[in-house]
C-alpha cells in the first residue's frame, strides 16, 4: 500500500521549501533547519511500505524478499565480497529513539537511515500521557522525548531531508495516548506524522486513565488518524512485557489485539493501516523458539487481514548486549518463517536503560542481516502445520482465547472484566493466578471526565467521530454527521471556512514557550565546539563525554566490579559506572563494561594524520610486473605456523601478488630468516615478504631486525623490497625494524602491489 | 481469585467447530465485545475531544486549553466546544481562532448563556 492521502494546500512543503540537499560529507545543520519551521509543512501523509521486488538481482544473487535498494547507505560489514550491495529486506524496519532531545534525535535518525532504518519510532517522555493539552516548544524529556508541535515539526522538516538523502520514504511515528490523545491524533494529522500507537487498552492498564474517558477519546483519536491514512500499532505486546511468566498471557494477547482491532474497524480504521505490536513472549534458555511459534501462528491465522509489527522480545532482556542480540536473531527466524510487515529493533543495550545510539544501530542491522540472511527460507523450510504439536497448541490458545472472550461477556463486558483484573495475570487463561490488573469504572485519571453529547451536539471539523448534528446539507465523507450524510454537498468545515485537516494554511505554531528549557539554550551550550569543529564523545546528547570501556579482569564479580570503578578513574573518566559484568568464573575472572565521562576534546587541526596508500590499477601493476618480471619469495618466520595471512597476499584466488603476474616462492611456515634470505639469492627476487603474527617476547621485532640486518651482511640490502606483514605490524613499527614497509590487520595483495610499483619506481629499480 | 487451568473441563463446546468456525466465533465475540464501547464513544465526548475539535477550527493549543476548560465549568461540553465557538465568531463576525481568543479572555459568556445557560 504506498497509496498516499494527498497533502491539504497552504504551507511551504519539502522542496518547495527551497531547502538545499543533504550533503553526505556534511552534519546536519539543525540552527538551519530550524529556519522558517513556522512555515513548513509536511509534504505527504499516510504511510509508506517498501517497493517490494520479487526474484531481485543483486550482485551474482536472486532475492525473494528483498525491496528496493538506497541511494545513500552504509552495507553490512561483509558486502565489500558481494560487490558492496546492501539488500533492503521486504519489511519496513523500525528503530525506536530516546534521547531526550529532538536536534541529537535526528542526528540518530539519520544514522539509523543510512544502515536501513525507514520506521523512526520516537519514544515519548515519561509522565506527558497524564498531561491534559499539549505541550509546546521543545523541553528536554526523559527516558525519550517532550512531543510537541515545534519538536515533530522539525523531525519530520528533517526526516524529509534525510530520506531524500537515502532515497526512501520515511516513517515518523510517536503516541497517540494518555489524557490529550484526540488532541496529539489532530497534531500528528497536521504534521504529517505517520504512524501511532493507539490502543486505549494501554492507557487503561498500564498508564491508569479512566477506561470510559480511554475508550471515547480513543474513538475520534482513531477517526483522525485514519482519515490521513496513519498506521497504527497497538499495545498488546506490554502484556508480555508486564506479566510474571509471560508465555502464558498469549490467549490475553488474542484478546487484546482483537479488541484494538475490532474497535478500530468499528470507528473507520482500514484494516490494512492496523498493525499488531507482536512479541515473541519467551526466551532462552526456555526452549523459546518451540513456545512461540504456536502463539505466531495462532495470531497470523486469526488476523490475516490486518498487518503484522514484530517485536523484540524485551521481558527477558538482562545487561549483555551479546545476549539481547540472539534473543533478537530468534524472533527475526520466527519473522522469517512466519510473516511480519514491520520489524521492530530495540538497541540490544536497552536492558541497560542507556540509549547508546550506535547501538540503535547495531539492532537496525542485526534485522537486516538476519532478515537478508534468511531471505527465501521459506522456499526451503516450511513450518509443518500437521505436526501434532504444533496443531494442538494452535488450536489450544485460540480455543483458550475464545473463552475467554466468552467469560468477559458473561462478566458483563470489557469494563466488567478490567474490574476483575482478567487481564495481565500470569496464568494462562483460563487458569487465573490472581495477579492480574485490576481498575474501576470510577476510578483512574480523569475519572467521571465524559460528558453524554446534547441533542444539539456540534463540532464544525471534518474527521469527528460519532453524534455531530450538522445542518441540513453538512455531512462528513466517512457517512458520519447530519442529515444528508455521505451524501452531503458541503463538508462539515465548510461551516467555518475550512479545518486544519482541509486547510493546512489554518495550522496554528507556537514557538517556544520557555525561555530556560529549550533547543536555543540546548544548542548554545555546544556552540563553542561545533564551530571550531572540535570532537567529544558523545553517546546520548552532543558532548556529553560518555564512553565505554571494556575490560577484563581477573577477580569475582563483586571485586571486579570496584576494581573497574577505581580503573575508571586513574583513565580519567568521570561518573563511572559498570553497566555490565560477566562472570567468566567465580574465582578467575570477570568481564566488565564500565561507562564514564570523558572531558577531553580533540582539535582535528592539530592530528598528524598520514595520507592513506595510494592504490593502482590492476593493469598498471600488470604491465610494470611483466616488463621487471617481478619475483617474490614468501614465508612465515620464526616459530610461526600461521599462513592464512600470507596466502591472502600472494594467492591469485584471495586476490593476491599472483593476480597481477608476480611470481612468488612460498617457503612455508617456521622458515629461519637466513633460509628466507639465501631463497631470495637464489631466484633473483626483488621482494621479500615476511610473515610475523607471534609477537610474544618481541620475536616480530627480532625477525624484522635479523632479516635487514643479513640483508646489509651480505649485501644485497638495496636490491630487495623487505615487506613485513602480521596482525601486531603496523608500517611505522615495521619501518622502524628495518622493513620497507608493514602491513597490518586488513591489508590487501593491491595494496602491497601498489607499495612495490611505487618504491621500485622510486628507488629506479 | 485464583484458578486452577479448567480448560479441559470448560472446552467442550469449542471441540465440534473447524478451525474456521472457531475464527469466526472469536471475532463474532470479539464484535460484541466492542459493540457497547463504540456506543458509548459515539454518544459521549470529553475534554481532549473538545480541544482536539478547537483544534481543528485553527485554535493553538493553550487557548483550546481555556477555551474548553470554561466550556467544562459551565457544564457545556455536551453541546460541543466547537459549537460553543461557531455561535461566537458568527456572532462576532470574527475567524474562529480569532474568536476563541476572546472567549479566552472571558469575553462573550453572558452571550453564551443566553443560548445554553451556565455562568455567565
Amino acid at each position: 500500500m504506498s497509496e498516499q492521502t494527498p497533502r491539504p494546500a497552504g504551507g511551504v512543503a519539502g522542496a518547495d521549501a527551497g531547502l538545499a540537499p543533504l550533503d553526505p560529507d556534511e552534519k546536519i545543520d539543525i540552527a538551519r533547519l530550524l529556519e522558517g519551521i513556522a512555515d513548513y509543512r509536511p509534504r505527504r501523509r499516510g504511510w509508506h511500505w517498501r517497493e517490494q521486488l520479487p526474484d531481485q538481482k543483486l550482485h551474482k544473487f536472486v532475492y525473494k524478499e528483498t525491496s528496493k535498494g538506497l541511494t545513500n547507505s552504509i552495507p553490512l560489514p561483509a558486502a565489500h565480497y558481494f560487490g558492496d550491495i546492501d539488500p533492503q529486506p521486504d519489511c519496513v524496519v523500525t528503530s525506536e529513539i530516546a534521547s531526550g532531545r529532538f536536534e541529537d534525535d535526528i542526528r540518530r535518525m539519520r544514522m539509523a537511515a543510512w544502515h536501513g532504518a525507514d520506521h523512526i519510532m520516537v519514544i515519548r517522555t515519561a509522565g506527558q500521557s497524564h498531561m491534559a493539552g499539549l505541550l509546546e516548544g521543545t523541553p528536554e524529556g526523559v527516558g525519550g522525548i517532550a512531543v510537541t508541535r515545534k519538536q515533530v515539526r522539525a523531525t519530520r522538516k528533517a526526516l524529509d531531508l534525510i530520506e531524500d538523502e537515502v532515497g526512501r520514504p520515511i516513517n515518523f511515528h510517536s503516541y497517540v495516548s494518555g489524557v490529550a490523545g484526540a488532541e496529539m491524533a489532530v497534531m500528528f494529522a497536521e504534521e504529517g506524522v505517520n504512524g501511532a500507537h493507539q490502543d486505549p487498552q494501554y492507557n487503561v492498564l498500564y498508564r491508569n486513565i479512566n477506561m470510559y474517558r480511554s475508550f471515547v477519546d480513543a474513538a475520534v483519536a482513531k477517526h483522525v488518524m485514519a482519515s490521513v491514512r496513519m498506521a497504527q500499532i497497538d499495545g498488546a505486546h506490554n502484556a508480555n512485557a508486564t506479566a510474571v511468566e509471560a508465555w502464558n498471557v498469549m490467549p490475553e494477547l488474542l484478546v487484546q489485539h482483537a479488541i484494538n482491532s475490532a474497535y478500530s474497524v468499528s470507528v473507520g480504521m482500514p484494516k490494512e493501516d492496523i498493525c499488531l505490536s507482536t512479541v515473541p513472549p519467551d526466551a532462552a534458555p526456555a526452549p523459546c523458539m518451540r513456545m512461540d511459534l504456536p502463539y505466531a501462528v495462532a495470531l497470523r491465522d486469526l488476523f490475516g487481514d490486518y498487518r503484522m509489527r514484530a517485536q523484540e522480545n524485551t521481558r527477558y532482556m538482562e545487561a549483555d548486549g551479546r545476549d539481547a542480540t540472539v534473543s533478537h536473531v530468534m524472533n527475526l527466524m520466527i519473522s522469517r518463517l512466519t510473516s511480519a510487515d514491520i520489524q521492530s529493533t530495540i538497541t540490544p543495550d536497552e536492558g541497560r536503560n542507556v540509549p547508546w545510539h550506535y547501538n540503535n544501530v547495531a539492532a537496525v542491522n542485526t534485522a537486516k542481516q538476519s532478515l537478508v540472511g534468511m531471505d527465501g527460507l521459506r522456499e526451503m523450510v516450511k513450518l509443518d502445520r500437521e505436526a501434532p504439536e504444533l496443531k494442538a497448541k494452535v488450536r489450544e490458545i485460540k480455543e483458550r482465547a475464545v473463552l475467554f472472550f466468552e467469560a468477559m461477556l458473561r462478566e458483563g463486558g470489557y469494563f466488567a472484566a478490567v474490574e476483575q483484573a482478567y487481564f495481565v495475570d500470569s496464568g494462562i487463561y483460563p487458569e487465573t493466578h490472581d495477579d492480574g490488573i485490576a481498575r474501576k469504572g470510577d476510578g483512574g485519571v480523569a475519572a467521571g471526565s465524559i460528558v453524554e453529547r446534547a441533542a444539539d451536539y456540534l463540532a464544525p471539523v471534518c474527521h469527528h467521530f460519532g453524534l455531530n448534528h450538522l445542518p441540513e446539507g453538512y455531512g462528513d465523507a466517512a457517512g458520519e454527521g447530519g442529515a444528508a450524510g455521505g451524501d452531503a454537498a458541503r463538508k462539515p468545515c465548510d461551516l467555518i471556512g475550512g479545518c486544519t485537516l482541509c486547510d493546512a494554511e489554518k495550522v496554528p505554531f507556537i514557538d517556544e514557550l520557555d525561555p530556560e528549557d529549550n533547543v536555543d539554550v540546548r544548542l548554545a551550550q555546544t556552540a563553542g565546539l561545533r564551530e571550531k569543529g572540535l570532537i567529544k564523545p558523545e553517546v546520548q546528547w552532543a558532548a556529553d563525554g560518555w564512553v565505554v570501556v571494556t575490560m577484563f579482569l581477573p577477580a569475582a564479580p563483586r571485586v571486579a566490579e570496584f576494581a573497574a570503578l577505581e580503573l575508571g578513574k586513574a583513565m580519567n573518566l568521570q561518573a563511572c559506572e559498570v553497566i555490565n559484568k560477566q562472570v567468566m568464573h567465580p574465582a578467575e575472572g570477570t568481564l566488565i563494561e564500565l561507562k564514564g565521562r570523558l572531558d577531553a576534546v580533540v582539535d582535528p587541526a592539530d592530528l598528524t594524520i598520514p595520507p592513506e596508500p595510494v592504490v593502482m590499477s590492476d593493469a598498471e601493476i600488470k604491465a610494470f610486473v611483466s616488463e621487471k618480471k617481478l619475483k617474490c619469495v614468501a614465508a612465515t618466520v620464526g616459530e610461526d605456523e600461521h599462513s592464512v595471512g600470507m596466502r591472502e597476499i600472494i594467492d591469485i584466488k584471495h586476490g593476491g601478488l599472483e593476480k597481477w603476474g608476480f611470481a612468488c616462492e612460498y617457503l612455508g611456515t617456521s622458515v629461519p630468516v637466513e633460509k628466507v634470505l639465501d631463497a631470495a639469492i637464489e631466484h633473483a627476487a626483488q621482494v621479500v615478504l615476511i610473515s610475523t603474527i607471534i609477537s610474544h617476547g618481541d620475536m616480530h621485532r627480532d625477525n624484522m631486525q635479523k632479516l635487514a640486518d643479513l640483508a646489509v651482511e651480505k649485501g644485497v640490502r638495496d636490491k630487495l623490497l623487505l615487506i613485513s606483514g602480521g596482525t601486531q605490524v603496523t608500517d611505522e613499527l615495521a619501518r622502524s625494524w628495518g622493513m620497507d614497509a608493514g602491513f597490518g590487520r586488513g591489508a590487501k595483495g593491491i595494496g602491497v602491489a601498489s607499495f612495490v610499483v611505487t618504491t621500485m619506481r622510486e628507488r629506479g629499480m | 481469585m485464583a484458578r486452577e487451568d479448567t480448560y479441559l473441563q470448560i472446552r467442550g463446546h469449542l471441540a465440534e467447530l473447524g478451525d474456521e468456525q472457531l475464527e469466526a466465533h472469536f471475532w463474532e465475540l470479539a464484535q460484541q465485545v466492542v459493540d457497547p464501547l463504540v456506543e458509548l464513544a459515539r454518544t459521549h465526548t470529553s475534554s481532549s475531544i473538545e480541544r482536539s475539535v478547537l483544534m481543528r477550527m485553527g485554535v493553538d493549543s493553550p487557548t483550546c486549553m481555556a477555551v474548553v476548560g470554561a466550556c467544562a465549568k459551565r457544564g457545556l461540553l455536551g453541546h460541543g466546544a466547537g459549537h460553543i465557538l461557531l455561535h461566537c465568531s458568527t456572532t462576532w463576525g470574527c475567524p474562529a481562532p480569532e474568536a476563541a481568543r476572546r472567549l479566552a479572555a472571558g469575553e462573550g459568556w453572558d452571550m453564551v448563556a443566553q443560548k445554553w445557560g451556565g455562568e455567565a
